[in-house]
């Protein structure tokens, strides 16, 4: 007689059934379908359901279905031809009106969908779509922070009337700026200036030096701060990514911080890079500063030098102007930027948050009727050809978009006009989406065509489905009925499997394919072990049943020592990886983990029900 | 095991041959770890790859190469990085160039990497990769209580991947992150195998700690033959699949994929054992507390 434990057998039939159920989603697929979405954000009703389904009537284009879903209308189609048709006819007929993004929808019945059961997500290589990976400049985020602390050191300085010569951002035992020096006058007394800026930089380290032309005082961040300013930097990108993401209106779009200093953006359905990366990777910041009244700025451009304390800039239309260096205001203190119509054209109306209305009212009021310069700030790359060869360096772009007397006190409320229409529209945009605090650039992009997608996902479950036959077909072939229980066990392992991705809601993507076909291949190994083994034991003249849970027995610990030094290799590749390495690795590293679950218990419950309790078995068919 | 000096030869000059490729020949880099354009179109008809790339130099693309990519009417464009790439800029001029050559052509899929990001992807591979091999030495170490078999399993490994690189080397095949994916997985599949038969050896020595090193390793071997073969085939049939179903995107994978299971396949055969038999493994390293045991039984 051979036993297995009831609650054994309680374990597999329900781990296999819930499994079942959570896989089940996945064998309806999904259908290609367009998601409208209104450019207000304001819900889609009823009867603009209706034009749309006329539209799309008149247009021949073929859907299946319309609905709305979360004041989204959602409209299914049969194939990817006719969907990207109806997005092509709806982007030229309701351009004003609608944001459309291709996306999928579950074709499983209302009932699964009710209970929260979804399919896989697929990756951006099986639906199409955008991808874009950007590094943020933590550096840039560092550097704005000292530049904070440099306008604190003038004030302090000033107000105190202690001289100083210069304030200039500085490296100190590091290769990327990381503390500011004052320079001072060879008679000055270094330990007051020390003194006079333990208040206002009581978060840096400041130590006094000599330097060749005199004393100077050295202000330094610690690598605790300097990594809060870059976590810091990435977080605030990361939402501000996230918000303009959610402007574009594309379904499950994916935004998040890959290792140190990058984020990913994933957009599926998305095709056009060039709009989406305008605003995403755009980076604009406003500066809003005094104008130097002193000095004029034609000569100052003529010598190609500011005087002290000024700053040149240009307008757009080439005049120069020199501000002050001390900025009012900056976008970081922005919380709201709207188009406005104004007497003197479009405009951008603009918010600010306490601190900046207080500086504003300060000084507007100290300033009544001298001028206001904004320096729109944008950054870029620019690319020079030195010697034949081709150079690209960052380049920013400064310029004053607008210089306006300031007219009466006003803190935290007021308006910027001199924009054309379109200009005032982006600039709103941009602006209100939030300020990044640390400039970004895209360094990678990959964007997958629908009709790829739909190929790659074709020709992965074609190769799944005839190598998983090829295996059945030979396992039957080679083990006999033992072989067909392990066909049995093979395929309870694949649901096992799309069950658990299904609910990590991992995405699917082609080389997580590949991995679920290799783990097809590879769970058939714990099975080769145990009936190897088993007929190893026949062979050595063992009952049949014995031999049974010898063969079992013994391989245990082969199975379990082979298959956990590939789990590590599977763990490593998942932390590791990023991309196509990491979804192949979540698949493989699952599996390992479903197939011994199933080799090991699955096929031991089967094959003891089939064998346990028959009293004269004399042969066993493997 | 009398036959291993034959073998450990036969790695050797493979593994010569692998290194002496990739000091002259050098890997074909994708450009996943390169940077640069990758760009996959379609064509209605069949496509003239020499006519594109004139096309594409006369528009200006520096060192364009063309190649058929799974049909004769898809072709895959490779551009080397340029400072300024922007993929929507890359897009447009693209996607002109190839309506010129034929209307109906369409850019199925376009990847820009900066050339940033392939640094980092070798130093993580290679991290990965050295990860991987550290934990598996301290495992195998740890179950088998020696570290004979663990430097057997690690060589016998690293083995696998050195042939793959080579042959990739010699065939100057596209090597791409997921070609990294299945060299990583060969490893693993590869140490499967062996330490499949270290779990045999482990019990040759546990039924008779006096049986001779060298014949309880022949006799493991060949207990776990069949079954090494019969995963292997089984392994290869999914292999095969995806090589010939699995489209050109995964063509580079499965092919690593497939050098590397041979590869494995020998190695935990004829390597890995022997490594550990030369580095003096006798039955105490597995059972040392048995040694012991019995020392104390005697008269």
């Amino acid at each position: 007689m051979l036993e297995y434990a009831r609650w054994k057998y309680i374990l597999v039939a329900s781990v296999f059934i819930l499994a079942l159920f959570f896989a089940l989603p996945n064998f309806f697929g999904e259908d290609a379908a367009l998601q409208l979405a209104r450019k207000d954000k304001a819900n889609i009703d009823a009867p603009a359901q209706q034009a749309v389904e006329k539209f799309l009537t008149d247009q021949k284009v073929g859907y299946t279905k319309t609905y709305i879903d979360s004041g989204r209308l959602m409209i299914r189609f049969p194939n990817v031809v006719e969907q990207l048709k109806a997005r092509d006819a709806v982007n030229d007929h309701f351009a004003a009106q609608y944001l459309t993004a291709l996306s999928f929808a579950p074709r499983a019945p209302e009932l699964l969908r009710r209970l929260g059961l979804r399919p896989m997500p697929l990756g951006l290589d099986l639906r199409g779509g955008l991808y874009l990976l950007y590094q943020v400049d933590i550096n840039g985020a560092v550097n704005q922070l000292l530049e904070g602390y440099e306008q604190d050191i003038r004030r302090t300085l000033a107000q105190a009337n202690l001289p100083f010569t210069d304030v200039v951002l500085v490296s100190i035992d590091s290769t990327r700026p990381n503390g500011l020096q004052v320079s001072l006058p060879a008679n000055a007394d270094a330990e007051a200036v020390r003194k006079a800026l333990v208040k206002p930089l009581s978060d840096l380290k400041l130590e006094i030096v000599t330097l060749g032309s005199g004393p100077a005082v050295q202000a330094t961040m610690t690598p605790v701060q300097m990594r809060q300013r870059q976590d810091y930097a990435i977080q605030q990108n990361l939402t501000t990514l996230r918000n303009r993401v959610n402007e574009l209106g594309v379904s499950e779009p994916i935004v998040q911080r890959q290792g140190l200093d990058r984020i990913n953006v994933q957009l599926p359905g998305v095709q056009n890079s060039a709009e989406v990366k305008d605003i995403l990777g755009k980076v604009a910041t406003l500066e809003f500063r005094l104008e130097d009244m002193q000095n004029n700025a034609v000569q100052a451009a003529a010598r190609g030098r500011a005087p002290l304390g000024s700053k040149l800039y240009k307008m757009r239309d080439g005049r120069p102007v020199l501000l002050k260096r001390d900025i009012i205001v900056t976008g970081d203190e922005l919380t709201d930027a709207r188009t406005t119509a104004t007497q003197e054209g479009p405009g951008v109306s603009l918010k600010l948050d306490a601190r900046g209305g207080d500086q504003m009212l300060k000084t507007t009021r100290a300033n009544l009727d001298r001028r206001m310069g904004v320096v729109f700030i944008e950054r870029g790359h620019e690319t020079t050809t030195v010697n034949g060869k081709k150079e690209t360096r960052e380049v920013t772009n400064e310029e004053v978009i607008n210089l306006a007397t300031i007219r009466g006190v006003f803190s935290n409320n007021f308006q910027i006009t001199g924009l054309a229409a379109g200009e005032a529209r982006d600039l709103a945009l941009l602006l209100r989406s939030g300020q990044l605090a640390a400039p970004l650039d895209p360094i990678e992009e990959r964007a997958v065509g629908p009709s790829l997608g739909q190929d790659n996902i074709e020709k992965g479950v074609r190769a799944l489905i005839i190598g998983m036959l090829a295996v059945f077909v030979f396992m039957a072939f080679y083990y006999r009925v033992f072989g067909l229980v392990a066909d049995g066990v093979l395929l309870s392992n694949v649901v096992l499997l799309t069950a658990l991705l299904s609910i990590m809601r991992a995405s699917l993507s082609l080389p997580g394919i590949a991995g679920i076909i290799l783990t097809v291949g590879m769970a058939v190994d714990a099975n080769v072990l145990i009936y190897e083994r088993i007929r190893e034991e026949l062979r050595a003249g063992v009952s049949p049943q014995s031999a049974i849970r010898l063969g079992f027995e013994k391989a245990f610990s082969a199975i379990a020592d082979s298959n956990i030094t590939t789990l590590i290799a599977g763990l490593v590749l998942w932390v590791f990886g990023t991309g196509p390495i990491r979804g192949f690795a979540i698949v493989l590293t699952l599996g390992i983990a479903t197939s011994m679950f199933t080799s090991l218990m699955g096929s031991r419950a089967l094959i003891t029900l089939m064998y346990g309790g028959r009293r004269k078995l004399t042969k066993l068919p493997i | 095991m009398a036959t291993r000096k034959v073998w450990y030869g036969l790695s050797v000059v493979l593994m010569l041959a692998s290194f002496a490729s990739f000091a002259t020949r050098g890997l074909n880099l994708g450009i996943d770890f390169t940077g640069g354009v990758s760009v996959e179109a379609s064509f209605p008809t069949s496509a003239n790859v020499d006519v594109i790339r004139t096309r594409l130099e006369g528009a200006g693309f520096v060192d364009p190469q063309v190649q058929n990519f799974g049909s004769s009417r898809d072709i895959a464009i490779r551009l080397p990085p340029s400072p300024a790439q922007n993929g929507a800029a890359i897009r447009a001029k693209l996607d002109q160039t190839l309506k010129s050559v034929d209307p109906g052509s369409q850019i199925l899929r376009l990847d820009v990497v900066g050339p940033q990001v392939g640094n980092e992807l070798k130093k993580s591979a290679i991290m990965a990769l050295g990860f991987t091999l550290l934990l598996i030495f301290i495992y195998i170490a740890f179950r088998f209580n020696t570290w004979r078999l663990s430097l057997g399993a690690i060589l016998a490994v690293l083995h696998d991947p050195i042939l793959v690189l080579g042959i990739f080397s010699i065939t100057q095949t596209s090597f791409d992150l997921a070609v990294v994916a299945a060299i990583l997985a060969v490893i693993g599949y590869s140490l499967n195998d062996t330490v499949v038969v270290f779990d045999r050896i482990r019990e040759r020595f546990h039924a008779n700690r006096r049986l001779a090193s060298a014949l309880a390793l022949d006799q493991s071997i060949n207990q776990t033959l069949s079954r090494t073969i019969m995963t292997k085939v089984v392994t290869a049939i999914v292999v095969v699949a995806l090589l010939f179903l699995g489209g050109a995107v995964l063509r580079g994978f499965s092919e690593a994929l497939m050098i590397g299971i041979i590869a494995g396949t020998y190695s935990s055969i004829y390597i890995s054992s022997a490594i550990a038999l030369d580095c003096g493994l006798t039955s105490e390293h597995v059972f040392p507390t048995l040694k012991k045991a019995a020392a104390d039984v005697l008269p």
